[in-house]
């Protein structure tokens, strides 16, 4: 795979003019045709960009609808936090976020329904409107497929969509069994032409190979945009199974085709970093937040139109609009350092999941996100022992056994994975999951035998 | 001075035993563990020789302090007495003579040994004492005592600390707890209005002690020349015992609180020496045997009375699947701990002070409702299992039910033997692959085998080695077939080390 190293990456994205004098230069040195630099929105400080196809000025902070706050209702039952939900949008709009990215499948089902109660309270015309396809979790006709779509409309209580996905296509394979034979492109490029559809284009998670055939696809259909997984640690390590994204960005980049960034801090992996890590981020730059170096990376890609986070807390959510008003885009340096904190992190036994909970809900019960986060917050902590000879074992021993308590009830835990793989095909990251489930069960096996 | 000395050493055992009935991290067991082996009862069904010859010692020489500052029950009765004589002044002197229920108390006895004896525990350890304040710490006691810890333990996760961790608030049975509840009240009224009734009228151990405690050598003695028959100590003694106008002391009641001899303004009650055989030469023509039938009889259907007693694909993303703890086979036998060597020796031995109940880390072990050895512990897999690195109910078994076993003996000590149900089995209904009980067993002793025996790549199915399977339950705890397992232990008569 071809590496981007990092004349390159400043070449394209002329990053040292920014970091002098903001973004304003930047749109010369830009060779993703699909994407220009527009001034700065209503307020005069977040920073947008233009999608050159659509003319569309969106905000380079997108609010991703994946990660919504829940509360309980009366039967325990998770439902979305309406009223937290209406605050945010309110805060994001007031401060210049025009874009929010959503799906049929999020959050059980219920992400589309609250995102479009929040958004509904404004003029249509001053917000963008992102979801899915999302035909991918068992068989799917094409009626089926047309009323997903026809679904969405009503959730958003609107008459078109501004970006519409095929979502999670990993190659040409899928694309066919998904969307061409059943005649489903054939009815989304037809909904474009009359206007219902504003841009279409469509999330990928897979290999390289994969990306080629679907973007060869870009003569017959037209990709109005892609979505794509872009940070700083998947830039060079995005792993064997899925792509690295400097490769992903430079393809865009070649037919001027707009990205949109999806896990541009891989679900707070980015933000909960091992303490080391940390610190090195905290001595470049004490008064940033460790997420902050993340998002400036993605945005620092003069190809993307829009970087998606999905910001369950106020506090992420104000963090985020400072990161990006105006985003300050990163210096060779930065971009250095940034490559050289990728190598450390890669270097961490952590399992790559980024809690999108697409692998759930798993039949047998277990809570498959809750396992793999809470090792690797034990990972972060270097509360891992490789054994009883380990100076800190009884105390990591405990620490573990108790943590894991509180972070998984009992039936939940790894101990209940059978082994039926049903999740593997869910996974964006293409992680091994019972494989994972059954070494972490085994490591906390060990413990509880101490030995 | 003596009274000082016994609160001190009764509040100090009360605390500890308490404490170790409670505590459920199983670090105090290494430290209090003894208390529970010197409890009379656990000690004579254990035949633990130095501790029985010890009480007889101890009460031949100084009279019934057993029952002042060794048995729990015995002070939780103080206790509740206490509390009643600080709601009023005129309180303090709230107690008076009475003759001792003699007929009913030696029937009680009398039947409690042979039904003791001839294996009926159920029935005879209702009224025992260290097990009936086992039952009431433990069902009534501990639950109380594990929301608190929780609640710290809620502290705790809050400030991200491990000090507390969180507990499982259960009840395993409910008859036992109903039988612990009204045992509690009963007692709680007749310790609140007269003190020691319990223990000098139904405490089979009190009156066995009671026996011996007549001979002692030292006793609270009046002196009559400086008795001016004012009746304090009398109005003092919780036992009952003392009759004031008489001079007299009831020596098989008194139990050498020395209450009395604080309460003596003119000095004239001592502990000393006292003449043999002073206050209670009555015979005790009263135990005879048609009485005895008769009272046994009621007593008996008077407590037997108090003891009446996966899943659809989903299309979108996130959520929990249902889960819920398997529903219980029926075992033909019931399976008891490793240590217990076979289930005669446990439920011969066993006291039902359920203090291994409370200790079982994996919560394997509950009260047995069934009528042969209700209240008795018994291991159900649904909330865990026999875990192989822990063998606490085998160390803190005071009465010889479960011996100790070391961690290593443990792992080769055949307790049950797993047997599987095809018809449940997730490989055959949900047509997938499996295989949880074989991956967790810690004496590998399933394997999975071909569906179709002659097609080696059809699904594998789990098969049971009983020879080398150890009954530890791990299969059945995460089988994931609902509502029953495809695996359950079934217990075996005689426990065998493999």
């Amino acid at each position: 795979m071809k590496k981007i190293d990092r004349r390159e990456f400043l070449k394209r994205g002329g990053a040292a003019a920014a970091a002098v004098s903001g973004m304003g230069l930047l749109t010369s040195c830009n060779n993703n045709k699909g994407v220009a630099e527009s001034d700065n929105g209503p307020k005069g400080e977040m920073t947008y960009r233009t999608n050159q196809g659509s003319g569309d000025k969106v905000s380079i902070l997108g609010y991703g609808c994946m990660r919504w706050p829940m509360i309980k209702d009366e039967n325990g039952k998770d439902i979305v936090d309406q009223e937290a939900v209406n605050r945010l949008v309110d805060y994001a709009i007031a401060n210049g976020v025009n874009f929010f990215d959503s799906a049929p499948v999020y959050l059980q089902g219920q992400s589309e329904k609250a995102t479009g109660i929040a958004l509904s309270r404004y003029p249509r015309e001053n917000y963008f409107i992102s979801t899915k396809l999302s035909n991918h979790r068992g068989e799917y006709t094409k009626e089926e497929g047309i009323q997903m779509y026809r679904n969405s409309l009503k959730a958003f209580q609107t008459d078109y969509l501004d970006y519409y996905l095929l979502h999670s296509i990993k190659n040409l394979d899928v694309f066919n069994k998904r969307f061409k034979n059943n005649g489903l492109i054939d009815f989304l490029v037809e909904e474009r032409k009359a206007g219902r559809i504003r841009n279409l284009g469509f999330s990928f998670h897979g290999s390289k190979e994969g990306f080629d055939e679907l973007l060869a696809l870009h003569e017959t259909y037209h990709w109005d945009f892609v979505l794509i997984q872009l940070n700083y640690l998947d830039w060079n390590h995005a792993g064997s199974r899925n792509t690295n994204a400097s490769y992903l960005q430079a393809e865009l980049d070649k037919r001027g085709i707009p990205s949109l960034v999806m896990e541009p801090l891989l679900g707070g992996r980015l933000a909960n970093v091992p303490d080391h890590i940390a610190e090195r981020l905290k001595t470049r730059n004490p008064q940033g937040s460790i997420a902050s170096w993340a998002f400036r990376f993605a945005g620092s890609q003069p190809g993307v139109l829009s970087v998606l986070s999905g910001m369950t807390y106020m506090e992420h959510l104000q963090d985020n609009i400072k990161t990006f008003s105006p985003l300050q885009s990163l210096t060779e340096d930065e971009f250095d350092f940034l490559e050289k904190t990728a190598d450390l992190l890669s270097s961490y036994p952590t399992v790559p999941c980024n809690d999108c909970k697409y692998c759930m809900p798993c039949p047998y019960g277990l809570d498959i996100p809750a396992i793999l986060l809470h090792y690797n917050k034990c990972v972060n902590e270097g509360m891992i022992t490789s054994g009883k000879e380990d100076s800190n074992y009884a105390k990591a021993r405990r620490a573990y056994l108790i943590s894991y308590d509180r972070a998984v009830p009992d039936l939940r835990q790894a101990d209940r994975c059978i082994g039926c793989r049903k999740c593997i095909k869910h996974c964006p990251q293409h992680i091994n999951i019972p494989q994972e489930i059954h070494r972490i069960s085994e490591y906390i096996e060990n413990l509880r035998r101490n030995k | 001075m003596l009274r000082k000395i016994r609160i001190s050493l009764a509040v100090f055992v009360f605390i500890s035993i308490t404490l170790l009935f409670l505590d459920f991290t199983g670090t105090l067991h290494a430290w209090l563990g003894w208390m529970a082996k010197i409890q009379f009862l656990p000690a004579i069904l254990a035949l633990n020789l130095g501790v029985i010859i010890l009480l007889t010692v101890i009460t031949l020489l100084f009279g019934r302090v057993y029952c002042s500052v060794i048995c729990p029950l015995g002070i939780m009765q103080d206790i509740i007495s206490w509390i009643h004589g600080k709601t009023k002044k005129k309180n303090r002197f709230r107690f008076k003579y009475s003759p001792a229920k003699k007929w009913l108390r030696y029937l009680l006895l009398g039947a409690f040994v042979p039904v003791l004896a001839l294996g009926a525990n159920a029935v005879a350890l209702l009224i025992a004492p260290y097990s009936t304040f086992g039952r009431i710490a433990t069902n009534l006691f501990s639950p109380i005592y594990r929301l608190c810890n929780n609640g710290l333990a809620w502290i705790a996760e809050r400030v991200d600390s491990y000090m507390f961790y969180s507990t499982e608030v259960w009840v395993g049975s409910i008859s036992s707890l109903v039988v612990a509840a009204v045992t509690f009240v009963i007692i709680f009224i007749l310790a609140w209005k007269n003190g020691r009734t319990w223990c000098n009228t139904i405490c089979p151990v009190g009156t066995l002690l009671g026996v011996l405690s007549r001979f002692s050598l030292l006793a609270p003695v009046i002196d009559k020349e400086k008795c001016r028959k004012c009746g304090l100590c009398e109005k003092q003694c919780k036992a009952s015992c003392i009759n004031s106008t008489e001079e007299e002391i009831d020596y098989s009641r008194c139990v050498a609180c020395m209450n009395c001899i604080d309460s003596c303004k003119e000095g004239a009650v001592k502990f000393g020496v006292r003449k043999r055989f002073f206050a209670s030469a009555q015979n005790d023509k009263e135990n005879q045997n048609d009485k005895g039938r008769r009272a046994f009889i009621t007593s008996g259907a008077l407590l037997v009375g108090a003891a009446a007693k996966a899943q659809v694909e989903s299309k979108v993303d996130g959520g929990l699947a249902e889960v819920s703890y398997a529903t219980k086979p029926e075992r033909k036998l019931p399976m008891v701990p490793a240590g217990s060597v076979s289930l005669r020796n446990f439920e011969n031995h066993c006291v039902a002070c359920q203090l291994c109940i409370n200790a079982c880390p994996n919560n394997v072990l509950r009260p047995s409702s069934s009528l042969h050895n209700f209240m008795q512990p018994e291991m159900n897999y649904d909330k865990g299992y026999c875990r192989p690195e822990c063998n606490i109910c085998s160390q803190i078994c005071p009465a010889g039910a479960i011996r100790p076993i070391s961690i290593e003996e443990k792992t080769a000590i055949q307790i049950g033997i797993a047997v599987i149900n095809l018809d449940n089995c997730v490989v055959n209904t949900n047509k997938v692959n499996c295989g949880n009980c074989a991956r967790h067993c810690p004496a590998e002793a399933i394997t999975m085998v071909p569906q179709d025996p002659s097609n080696e790549n059809s699904r594998k199915i789990p098969a049971v080695n009983e020879q080398k399977c150890i009954g530890c339950g791990a299969c059945e705890n995460l089988c994931p077939a609902r509502p029953f397992t495809a695996i359950h232990v079934e217990g075996i008569e005689v426990h065998k080390t493999r």
